[in-house]
């Protein structure tokens, strides 16, 4: 649910990158979304199906890259296997998150007369 | 108009920004977190599936801290002020945020929450407790210092797997209800830490019950460790 707030919030930062901008319409979002982020991916494209009317986005297709979730020894002794224990198995320090939590606007396609 | 050729087509232009879509929110928290450490209070975000015991937990914290600490409690609701009044009842000073049909708390609900009580700046500690849900709360940061979720013995043994974002993003688990395990013997608290652990980097598990008081000692031994509370505080085991 909280997917709409998301999208609301992306709303605002498209909206304020293309009035700086003096775009008039933005053709393409491309958006990152980490495995582990707490954001359903089929939930944000309805969300941004139904804001996008009659909007600066009417027409701009929604991309979204997912981030496959990974977990690294802060030692650097490597990756640690997914399923398995967070702690490094060769140091026992605690895994610390490398990636899978992103929720970030990468790029916007803009519409500049 | 078109560079290239003056056709009159708007020109595409690139535009990289990576920034993260919850920017707002956490601007919001960070503002929140100075106002907390300026004030010196320890903020808990106290998570957790509706009915997993999150305001009995606030209620037996209220009988073990008695007079020694000074908590005050935000709490979110879909619709009723029933916890806060439970809060209350407690002794504690709680003040209600109804988020109506939205799922989670956010950084500015709290702030605004925080303007309804003004006396939040003599508090020891703060709890959020957060709307009864597994996903979305672990998505906002509200400018907590810890998150504290609850987990009770009823929900079953996979949830860490289930839910790993919220579990991920916590500092605590708190397994509340173990006066119900004679009557769960599928239940193993053991099969509970080793999910916890391929979710959680740091597995902190403190099994308890609001009913009998069993583990709120431990409970309060952590929450004492958070900080230095302004008034000193002794660990209470009398409940």
């Amino acid at each position: 649910m909280h997917e709409y707030s998301i999208v609301q919030s992306l709303f605002d930062q498209i909206q304020a990158t293309a009035r700086a901008r003096g775009a008039v319409a933005v053709r393409r979002v491309n958006v990152q979304i980490g495995e582990i982020a707490g954001v359903d991916v089929g939930l944000l494209r309805t969300a941004y199906d139904l804001f996008r009317v009659h909007t600066i986005c009417e027409h701009a297709s929604l991309d979204v890259e997912t981030v496959a979730a990974r977990w690294t020894c802060p030692g650097g002794h490597g990756d640690i296997s997914r399923g398995c224990a967070l702690v490094c198995p060769s140091c026992a320090r605690p895994a610390r998150l490398a990636a899978g939590d992103e929720i970030v606007l990468r790029q916007l396609e803009l519409e500049v007369p | 108009m078109c560079q290239a050729c003056g056709c009159g087509d708007s020109n595409v232009v690139p535009v990289a920004l990576n920034e993260r879509i919850l920017a707002a929110n956490d601007r919001a928290a960070r503002h929140n977190r100075e106002h907390f450490r300026d004030a010196h209070v320890s903020a808990i975000n106290l998570m957790g599936s509706p009915g997993a015991g999150k305001t009995a937990v606030l209620e037996a914290t209220a009988r073990a801290l008695g007079p020694h600490a000074k908590v005050g409690v935000l709490a979110g609701d879909l619709a009723t002020d029933n916890d806060a009044r439970r809060i209350r009842a407690a002794g504690l000073v709680a003040e209600l945020i109804t988020t109506g049909t939205a799922c989670h708390l956010d950084a500015e609900m709290v702030h605004k929450g925080l303007h309804r009580l003004p006396e939040w700046r003599t508090f020891d500690y703060l709890f959020v407790e957060n709307v009864g849900n597994l996903v979305c709360p672990a998505v906002y940061d509200l400018g907590q210092d810890v998150n504290v979720v609850a987990l009770s013995v009823t929900e079953g043994e996979d949830k860490p797997l289930k839910y790993p974002t919220m579990f991920q993003k916590a500092d605590l688990v708190l397994l509340t209800k173990i006066d119900l395990l004679p009557m769960l013997p599928e239940i193993r608290i053991a099969a509970i830490r080793d999910n916890l652990s391929i979710v959680m980097p740091v597995p902190r598990m403190i099994p308890l019950s609001a009913r009998t008081g069993e583990g709120i000692e431990q409970w309060i031994h952590w929450l004492s460790a958070l900080c230095i509370p302004r008034t000193s505080m002794h660990v209470v085991g009398a409940l």
